[in-house]
């Protein structure tokens, strides 16, 4: 336990090291898009993992951070570095409406009622081409050519969000949302609103995943509905960031975030070239397998099982079999 | 002024009436027991009084005001607690946190909710397992935990059910002492209990209910010696 501290501070020294240990502006590139990955599993997971409201609809959050980035410059005429500002605040409110809506049903229902949620957005992005320029998409300058300011800003976006995160589940809101999970009945039992605490959740989660969005519009410098408002592409693939690293763990979704994004990768540059490129198309098949894999061996996922993974490593008697993760 | 009543309290689930046309008063710092064979509508009762269910019709009045049509939460916050009879802890929380949660109900600060919380773990005598995940512990540390519940989140009337259900006589033994130690400290008791001895012991008045409705009242002797509560628990001759 006392050894975190140090494990921490290695790793963000690493962390704000890495350009210029790494000069290659592609594996900055991974690194950029995984911390916004860190992000957006970050904050399907407080909703999901520690609040036990599973969303299969966060590409709604995501794409309207992108969308209000991206309408900025061409409806407001002003930067699309507005959108950082504006982004998290507008996906926010999304996520306030789609709550007062949603949490009226429980478990898989509000599952499956965020799935649509999420095929509408998607569906009204293309269909109102006036305001969203449809299928085209929109297509903006970058500010920077070189990777490196994006790669900071997004270090800073996924450290501001873990550490909201952590100091959320600290305070009563967290304690409440854990709650929640554990059974809604008693939380209302015990004086909580569940409908005001798995709004607040929301409201925090869809904030981050929009300004998640935002970030994205800047440095990607095109969106179009189908990449931003992508069914399997963010709402699924948030989900398997957090399933992987590890359901209502803290480190577990920015684990997740990296295995993800570097198998994304693996596959779709069919093993950097060195597989045929039909290999790039089996990528879906393998995130499948992988989530069957990880749900019967590693139902807690690489952090909230670590416990178990280092004795089947060492095959140590000595390490405990516990269930491990906080609170979970 | 009543402390506490149920006006012709009646609940119809389609065509089954649960609750019927029951009327009950619980005074101030009393032990109320209710009693009635399975099926008889007692826990029904309970999910009425803290809004887990509608009620059909009639009232039911706390400390001057009528609760009947509030959220559950809002229930709490006004002072009932209660236990299930299924026990439901937090099962993926430690035996602290699960009192933490609950004590939050009345605290502004975390601290304030840590120290509530250790009070009333002492109280209910599990401070030796508040390090532990709340899916580990036995039953009947299950049932304590469950009465730290509902008295964390600071109570002024404590509706109980079945608390004394699966428990060895020696902890049945503990389990009288810490009701009693409650209501000393100034709570209001609703009990609900199959175990008649407990019930004899503890209560101070006690309501017999069959099919939702009034069968007999009055101190345990009394409801004891009832003819209609013979026959409503044995069968008549």
């Amino acid at each position: 336990m006392n050894s975190r501290p140090w494990v921490l501070g290695i790793i963000g020294l690493l962390l704000l090291a890495f350009p210029f240990l790494v000069p290659s502006d592609y594996y900055r590139h991974i690194l950029i898009i995984s911390l916004m990955w860190v992000v957006i599993g970050s904050s399907w997971n407080l909703l999901a993992g520690y609040t036990g409201q599973v969303s299969f609809g966060h590409a709604v959050f995501f794409g309207t951070g992108a969308y209000t980035a991206g309408l900025c410059v061409t409806k407001l005429g002003i930067s699309a570095w507005w959108g950082l500002v504006l982004g998290g605040p507008v996906a926010l409110l999304v996520g306030l409406v789609i709550g007062w809506i949603c949490f009226r049903l429980r478990g898989p229902y509000f599952a499956l009622a965020t799935i649509a949620v999420g095929e509408i957005f998607r569906l009204v992005a293309i269909a109102w081409r006036d305001f969203t320029e449809g299928m085209e998409g929109i297509l903006i300058i970058q500010t920077y050519r070189s990777k490196v300011p994006y790669y900071y800003l997004a270090l800073l976006l996924a450290a501001g969000c873990i550490l909201a995160i952590h100091l959320v589940m600290r305070s009563k809101w967290g304690y409440y949302f854990v709650a929640i999970r554990e059974d809604q009945d008693v939380a209302e039992a015990i004086g909580i609103s569940t409908f005001r605490y798995k709004s607040l959740s929301l409201m925090i989660s869809s904030f981050f995943t929009g300004v998640a969005g935002a970030f994205y519009m800047n440095y990607m410098a095109f969106i179009d509905p189908h990449v931003v408002f992508s069914l399997h592409d963010v709402s699924i693939m948030a989900i398997l960031v957090g399933i992987i690293g590890g359901v209502g763990t803290l480190w577990g979704p920015p684990l997740g975030a990296l295995v993800m994004v570097w198998l994304q990768e693996t596959f779709r540059s069919s093993f950097f070239g060195l597989l045929p490129r039909w290999v790039s198309e089996a990528h879906v098949l393998v995130f499948g397998l992988l989530v069957i894999f990880v749900i019967r061996y590693l139902a807690n996922g690489i952090v909230g099982d670590w416990a178990h993974i280092k004795q089947l490593i060492f095959r140590s008697k000595a390490a405990s079999f516990s269930t491990g993760g906080d609170r979970s | 002024m009543t402390y506490f009543e149920t006006q012709h309290l009646t609940k119809n689930f389609g065509g089954l009436t649960a609750v019927n046309d029951l009327s009950f008063a619980v005074h101030q710092g009393e032990i109320f027991g209710l009693i009635g064979p399975n099926g008889s509508g007692k826990t029904t009762v309970f999910n009425l009084i803290t809004g887990f269910y509608p009620i059909t019709s009639g009232a039911i009045v706390y400390r001057g005001g009528t609760i009947h049509g509030l959220p559950t939460w809002k229930i709490c916050k006004q002072g009932i607690g209660r236990t299930f009879q299924v026990v439901k802890p937090l099962r993926r929380m430690t035996v602290l946190d699960n009192v933490v949660t609950y004590a939050f109900n009345r605290s502004s600060s975390k601290a304030e909710a840590v120290a509530k919380a250790l009070e009333v773990l002492d109280f209910c005598g599990l401070r030796t397992r508040q390090d532990q995940p709340a899916k580990g512990l036995t039953i009947g540390d299950r049932k304590r935990l469950e009465i730290a519940r509902a008295l964390a989140t600071g109570p002024d009337l404590l509706l109980l059910d079945e608390t004394m259900a699966g428990l060895t006589p020696q902890e049945q033994a503990e389990g009288v002492e810490l009701i009693r130690k409650i209501r000393d400290s100034g709570i209001t008791v609703i009990i609900v209990e199959h175990i008649m001895h407990v019930i004899m012991n503890l209560c101070d008045r006690i309501l017999c209910i069959n099919y939702g409705q009034e069968i007999a009242a009055g101190t345990p002797l009394e409801v004891a010696n009832n003819q209609a509560v013979i026959e409503a628990y044995l069968g008549k001759e």
